[in-house]
């Protein structure tokens, strides 16, 4: 089992949870086929080194992203969509084709210049994607904005709190 | 590399796989002989009324912007948490407590706050 068919198997389910979602009909469907989609994401940051993205990718992403979009669902009075068989399928058609045309273009343009990100070793993403050295980093020459990140947290908790707060009638 | 999380992803689908094989079982295989009664929507025994669309109380918000706040504190907790023994072996343990330890202090001050303020009472 290479990295690459693993890539190449969590891409399919990632891209076949990801149309999941635009074509479910009821909003929980969609938020589970999101979850799914996350996930996946999640292991192709695995296949490619980054263990910290991948970690960070289901805490936040499928923990507190999905709450708010759960929230959201639940709060609003969202009703479900009509059928997918009202949408007319030539326009589906000819949203992958002109898809498609967009990626060929762009990887002709990239590859023509020099935007073509360059190929990256196994190694040096080990040096880079892994807890340890995003750890170094965080916990010494990044100190002081970790500190300035704790505020800023501090302040959302204080806006929601008073957000939230039962105005007194008077 | 990719080999220290080959057991994660033999879980991941052993849970997805049973998931399923379960659902599809008792889909395919199970009997279905269903009736109004067991068609209606579970309501611990009452009759289900109404859409389940209400007015629900401020507090729920609260309490899931608090959850995303502390669930961006678990993001920079974690490498502390992964790497403090190296810290510790390289004899910078110390200095990196003094990092992690206010910012832990800082965000407990909004929990406080949140305390005192009443936000995690629901009696009220």
């Amino acid at each position: 089992m290479t990295p690459q068919f693993l890539f190449f198997c969590l891409a399919i389910v990632a891209i076949t949870a990801a149309l999941g979602m635009l074509i479910a009909r009821s909003p929980v469907s969609s938020a589970l086929w999101l979850i799914l989609n996350l996930f996946c994401v999640a292991g192709l940051y695995l296949t490619m080194n980054a263990q910290f993205l991948a970690v960070v990718q289901v805490l936040v992403y499928a923990g507190a992203i999905m709450v708010l979009f759960l929230f959201v669902i639940m709060l609003l009075n969202v009703a479900a969509l009509p059928s997918v068989r009202d949408i007319d399928w030539r326009l589906g058609v000819g949203f992958v084709l002109g898809v498609a045309l967009l990626a060929q273009l762009s990887y002709a343009i990239a590859s023509s210049t020099d935007l073509m990100p360059a190929e990256v070793s196994l190694e040096s993403t080990v040096a880079t994607g892994s807890v340890e050295v995003v750890a170094k980093e965080l916990f010494t020459r990044f100190a002081m904005p970790l500190e300035m990140i704790g505020v800023l947290l501090l302040a959302a908790t204080i806006g929601a709190v008073l957000l939230a707060r039962r105005v007194s009638p008077k | 590399m990719l080999q220290t999380f080959f057991p994660l992803f033999l879980q991941l689908l052993m849970a997805g796989g049973l998931a399923l094989t379960l659902l599809l079982g008792a889909k395919y295989l199970g009997p279905k002989r269903p009736n109004l009664i067991k068609r209606q929507v579970y309501e611990s025994g009452m009759d289900p009324v109404g859409s389940a669309h209400q007015r629900y109380s401020v507090k729920f918000y609260l309490v899931a912007m608090i959850f995303i706040v502390f669930d961006v504190e678990v993001v920079f907790l974690y490498p502390w948490a992964v790497t403090f023994k190296d810290f510790i072996a390289a004899g910078s343990g110390l200095g990196v407590l003094a990092v992690i330890l206010p910012f832990i202090a800082i965000l407990a001050i909004g929990l406080l706050y949140d305390i005192k303020k009443g936000g995690l009472d629901f009696d009220s």
